[in-house]
C-alpha cells in the first residue's frame, strides 16, 4: 500500500542533479484500524445513558402539626397487593367494598382518571381535586409502588401520599387472595 | 487493432478523513468515558415513565437487592471522612492502606465488623468476598442510619453542600426493605428523595 515514488530517477544528461522528491503521503491504514478499535472498546466500557429517577417526596413526620382533614368522598385509597394485583376504594375504610384491578393502562390508570371525574363532578367548584393514598402491604414489590407512583404522575394527580396500611385493609387482600 | 487497454487505477484510498472522523469520535469517547461501576446488589430497576435526570456528583445511593442494603457515595474525600467517623463510633482503627482501599471503593454492603477484612481482602479476590449488606432496621442506632449520617455530615464539613440522596432497588424487593430505608432517611429528616428508575415509553394521551 506505501506509495512508491516513481517520479524522477531518469537520466540526467548534462542537465542539473535534481534531488529526489520524496512522496508526503502517509500509509494512514494501522493509525485508522487503531482509532477504530479503540471506539469501539470506549463505547462498550462507558454508560451513554445517564441514570435517570422519579423524585418522591414524604410528608415530613418529625414536627407533629395539625393533620388536613381529607374528606371522605374526595379521598381514593389504593391498597397493593401482592401478584402485581391492588385494591381500590373510594371513601372510608370498610365503608364501600373495594375493586379488584391490576396495574396499567385500563386497570389503574382506568380508574384514577373516572374516579377523578367523578369527584370532579359531584363536588362544588375549589374542592374538586382528587386525593389518593397509597398503602403498600408487606408482600407488593417495589416495582408495584414504583408503578402507582408513575400513574399517580400520568393520571396528574396533584395530591397523594405513600401511607401505612391497616390491619382491616390487610385482611381484605387476604379475602381476594392477593396477600 | 489496437486492444483496448482498461486503465489500472491505484487501490490506495485516501484516509485522511476517515481518520479524522475515527478520532475525532476517539477523543468524545474518552472524554465523557465513566466506567461502569460493579454493582454487588444487582438491583434490576423499574420502569417508569416520568423521570429526571439525576447528578452524578453530591450524590449518595443507597441500592436494595435481596433484602441487602449497600451504600455509595459519589465523592472519594467523603468516603474518606465517613469511614474514620463511622471507624471511631464502632470502635474501629483503619490503617492509612486500607482508608485508601476505601475511598476508592464505589459501593459496598458490609457490615462493620466486616469492613476491616472487607478491606484487606487483594483486589482480584473482592468479587467472591460475601457482601452480606449494612444492617439496618428501624431502630435510630444501626448502621446504615450512621453510614448516611457521617457521609452528610463529612459532605457538609469538606464541601459545604448538602448530599442528594438517591434509592436504587430492585424491582422485585419486597415492600418492607424499601420502607425500612424510607424510614430510616425520614429519621435523619431526609424526606425528598429519588427513585431510580429506567426508561419506559411515556403512554400516549
Amino acid at each position: 500500500m506505501a506509495e512508491l515514488d516513481t517520479s524522477g530517477g531518469g537520466k540526467h544528461k548534462g542537465g542539473k542533479i535534481r534531488s529526489k522528491k520524496a512522496s508526503t503521503r502517509v500509509d494512514l491504514t494501522a493509525m485508522v484500524d487503531l482509532a477504530f478499535l479503540l471506539i469501539t472498546f470506549f463505547m462498550y466500557t462507558t454508560t451513554l445513558n445517564k441514570p435517570k429517577a422519579m423524585n418522591l417526596a414524604m410528608p415530613d413526620n418529625s414536627v407533629p402539626t395539625s393533620q388536613l382533614a381529607i374528606a371522605a368522598s374526595r379521598s381514593m385509597t389504593i391498597l397493593l397487593g401482592s401478584h402485581n394485583k391492588l385494591e381500590w376504594y373510594m371513601g372510608e375504610p370498610g365503608k364501600s367494598a373495594p375493586t379488584l384491578d391490576h396495574y396499567g393502562k385500563d386497570g389503574l390508570r382506568k380508574a384514577l382518571i373516572d374516579n377523578a371525574k367523578q369527584v370532579a363532578a359531584t363536588h362544588p367548584a375549589g374542592e374538586q381535586t382528587m386525593e389518593v393514598l397509597i398503602k403498600p402491604s408487606d408482600k407488593s414489590t417495589y416495582e408495584n409502588l414504583v408503578a402507582t407512583l408513575d400513574e399517580m404522575k400520568i393520571t396528574n394527580v396533584q395530591i397523594y401520599a405513600i401511607v401505612k396500611i391497616l390491619p382491616m385493609e390487610v385482611e381484605d387482600l387476604k379475602k381476594n387472595n392477593i396477600y | 487493432m489496437p486492444r483496448v487497454k482498461v486503465a489500472r487505477k491505484s487501490t490506495a484510498i485516501d484516509m485522511t478523513a476517515m481518520c479524522d472522523v475515527a478520532f475525532l469520535l476517539l477523543t468524545f469517547f474518552i472524554l465523557t468515558a465513566k466506567p461502569k461501576i460493579e454493582d454487588p446488589s444487582h438491583a434490576e430497576v423499574p420502569p417508569s415513565s416520568f423521570m429526571i435526570p439525576l447528578k452524578d456528583a453530591n450524590m449518595m445511593t443507597i441500592s436494595v437487592g435481596q433484602d441487602k442494603a449497600f451504600f455509595s457515595v459519589t465523592e472519594q474525600d467523603v468516603r474518606t471522612e465517613a469511614l474514620k467517623a463511622m471507624g471511631e463510633k464502632y470502635g474501629v482503627t483503619f490503617t492509612p492502606e486500607e482508608s485508601l482501599r476505601f475511598s476508592l471503593t464505589p459501593i459496598f454492603g458490609v457490615p462493620m465488623k466486616n469492613l476491616k477484612s472487607f478491606l484487606d481482602t487483594p483486589p482480584e479476590q473482592i468479587k467472591s468476598f460475601p457482601q452480606t449488606g449494612i444492617p439496618a432496621d428501624t431502630t435510630n442506632n444501626n448502621e446504615l442510619f450512621q453510614w448516611i449520617y457521617t457521609a452528610r455530615q463529612a459532605e457538609r464539613a469538606l464541601h459545604d453542600k448538602l448530599l442528594d440522596v438517591s434509592i436504587k432497588a430492585d424491582s422485585k424487593e419486597a415492600y418492607p426493605m424499601v420502607s425500612k430505608v424510607i424510614t430510616i432517611l425520614g429519621k435523619q429528616k431526609l424526606f425528598k428523595f429519588d427513585l431510580i428508575t429506567t426508561l419506559k415509553t411515556a403512554p400516549k394521551k
